[in-house]
């Protein structure tokens, strides 16, 4: 199904000339109300003027994580303070966390998407949605809430944890629709199972997934464990949260990119260059219909590749493939986003922890596990302990104070954390997608 | 009136203490006491050697976490009663032991026992005010 036929299966031409149109304005826009594109554009030698087709896009500089954090919070707004309703966070590579804003329209739009999103991947009026994404600061229970409520479903807003009451309340409100990560879908599986309960009792029908990188292999189990469809769903807050793409229930293969909204690239993470079609490469996002947080040309740092061909559910917007990995060293530990940096960051702000760490991921069942590898200096050792134990519960709390989500610490020797010429590995997965 | 103690943190993994033993026999180091205490990560080994700086620095050289602290050794007559005399003069004068640990003395018979207090100089007073007779450290390093 399609919930916006106008647009979703808009020709390429005239799709294409309204992402110009739309494109220019934004661009126009940010350089005059916002300084420091303002000044990146001055810097690059580059006058929205001279934006005239969709492909001088790639004369516009990027915007990074560094952009949003020296302009954290509120800095890379581009209406005034009292036009935003909203503002959401993730992590940010410090201490500090990324703040994006949404003005009214902003929301809208953004119910749109996510309306979208759920009718392409078979939901609609009548639906009851279990939405276990987090409710808060991340924007994926809000986000997927407003979608849930614009296409008439009747949205359980459970948010996340407390598997065997999501399970009770599947069961007794008769859930049809399921909206979380992956992991944590495949972690109700697994407590279903000890509750004795069978899925195909349940009226869970089809699943929608995202906030954390996945595979087919994944997305097989899940669907079997589960007795459901499962689909595979992309956002990040920056470009606006859930609702950026959906893979679409008749095709499942590759995810189709909101274009009248958002235009991707393809880069070269290294160099910067847009790669044609077809390539694997680092997303770019450009927002063309935000008003209160647009980006330009934002990195994702999530690598995929864009597909032009046509799909069998009819909407022309190009599809990306899913994601098959980063081009920089965020984590995502149960669908929160991790960066070592923060890691570190809390290590130093305790007197005496060496800046010897390493970050050990692995997966107890289901869920994602963490453990943050600490080198024990002459400074915080103890022949007591008590005085070690609570060392390690400090680091442990401060660390879940900063990233929202739990990890263990464990104090090691010193030298065995393994130093390597240059770049130090920090983190070592182990999960299996 | 205190004895010198080294400690050592090792993880929980096979051979550790082993090398610890070893590193120290190499340096010609002789042991006068041990006790290690563990938990699921890791362990602290607590030794009381002949020459505390030399043990130190063998130990630092080959990549250990070493640390220096201030114990009292005590000597308790070896027969029923011995230690809950001790205790009870710390439980009266509210002093903490933070860990305890005991060896046999090869001449004597008599039983010594390392204590690690949370306030080792009013230890020491309350000990001696009760005629406990407490080991000098030179004497303990040389057992």
């Amino acid at each position: 199904m399609i919930w916006n036929e106008e647009f979703e299966t808009l020709p390429r031409e005239a799709l294409e000339a309204l992402q110009l149109k739309r494109m220019k304005a934004v661009v126009e826009r940010v350089y005059t109300v916002v300084p420091y594109y303002r000044k990146k554009m001055e810097e690059a030698g580059i006058n929205p003027s001279e934006i005239k087709s969709l492909k001088d896009i790639s004369k516009l500089p990027f915007t990074t994580k560094e952009d949003l954090r020296v302009n954290y919070p509120f800095g890379l707004f581009a209406v005034p303070f009292e036009e935003v309703v909203r503002i959401h966070a993730s992590s940010g590579t410090t201490g500090k966390p990324t703040v994006v804003g949404y003005t009214r329209r902003d929301i809208d739009t953004w119910a749109e998407l996510m309306a979208r999103t759920l009718t392409a991947g078979g939901a609609h009026k009548g639906d009851v949605v279990h939405n276990a994404y987090g409710y808060g600061l991340f924007t994926g229970g809000l986000g997927a809430h407003y979608g849930a409520e614009k296409i008439g479903a009747a949205v359980i807003p459970i948010s996340g944890g407390n598997t065997k009451r999501q399970i009770m309340i599947m069961q007794d409100f008769g859930s049809t629709v399921l909206l979380c990560t992956p992991s944590y879908a495949l972690n109700i599986a697994d407590v279903m199972k000890d509750m004795n309960i069978e899925p195909s009792s349940l009226k869970l029908r089809v699943g929608l997934f995202g906030a954390e990188p996945w595979s087919e292999n994944m997305r097989e189990e899940i669907e079997r464990k589960l007795n459901i469809k499962a689909i595979d769903i992309y956002g990040l807050s920056e470009v606006m949260g859930p609702g950026v793409a959906s893979e679409c229930i008749e095709g499942k293969k590759g995810l189709h990119v909101f274009e009248d909204c958002f235009i991707p690239e393809i880069i070269n993470p290294d160099t910067g260059e847009v790669l044609p079609h077809g390539s694997a490469g680092e997303l770019v996002f450009t927002t063309i219909m935000k008003e209160a947080f647009p980006v330009i040309r934002y990195r994702t740092r999530d690598i995929s590749r864009l597909m032009p061909e046509p799909c069998v559910c009819g909407r022309t917007f190009y599809r990306m493939q899913r994601i098959t990995g980063r081009s920089d060293d965020m984590l995502i530990i149960r669908g929160v986003n991790v960066f070592p940096s923060q890691i570190e960051h809390v290590l130093m702000g305790i007197k005496g922890v060496e800046p010897h760490y390493q970050i050990i991921v692995g997966r107890e069942g289901a869920l994602d596990m963490m453990e943050v590898q600490v080198e024990i200096s002459e400074d915080i050792f103890s022949d007591e302990v008590k005085v070690l134990e609570k060392l390690n519960k400090r680091i442990e709390r401060e660390i879940k104070d900063l990233l929202g989500v739990s990890c263990k610490v464990k104090l090691v020797e010193p030298k065995t954390i393994q130093r390597s010429e240059g770049k130090a590995k920090r983190v070592i997965d182990n999960r299996k997608l | 009136m205190k004895v010198e103690q080294i400690s050592v943190f090792l993880e929980n993994k096979s051979g550790r203490l082993a090398e610890v033993s070893d590193v120290l026999a190499k340096a010609g180091i002789n042991i006068r006491a041990l006790s290690l205490a563990d938990t699921t990560d890791f362990g602290i080994l607590r030794l009381i050697v002949n020459d505390t700086e030399k043990a130190k620095q063998a130990l630092k050289d080959n990549g250990y976490t070493v640390g220096k602290t201030e114990v009292v050794a005590v000597e308790v007559e070896d027969r029923p009663g011995g230690l809950a005399r001790i205790l009870d003069v710390m439980k009266d004068k509210e002093i903490n032991v933070e860990y305890m640990y005991a060896f046999v003395q090869k001449s004597g018979g008599n039983a010594i026992i390392i204590f690690r207090f949370d306030e080792l100089e009013k230890a020491i007073i309350e000990l001696q005010k009760a005629g406990i007779k407490i080991l000098k450290g030179e004497d303990v390093h040389a057992l």
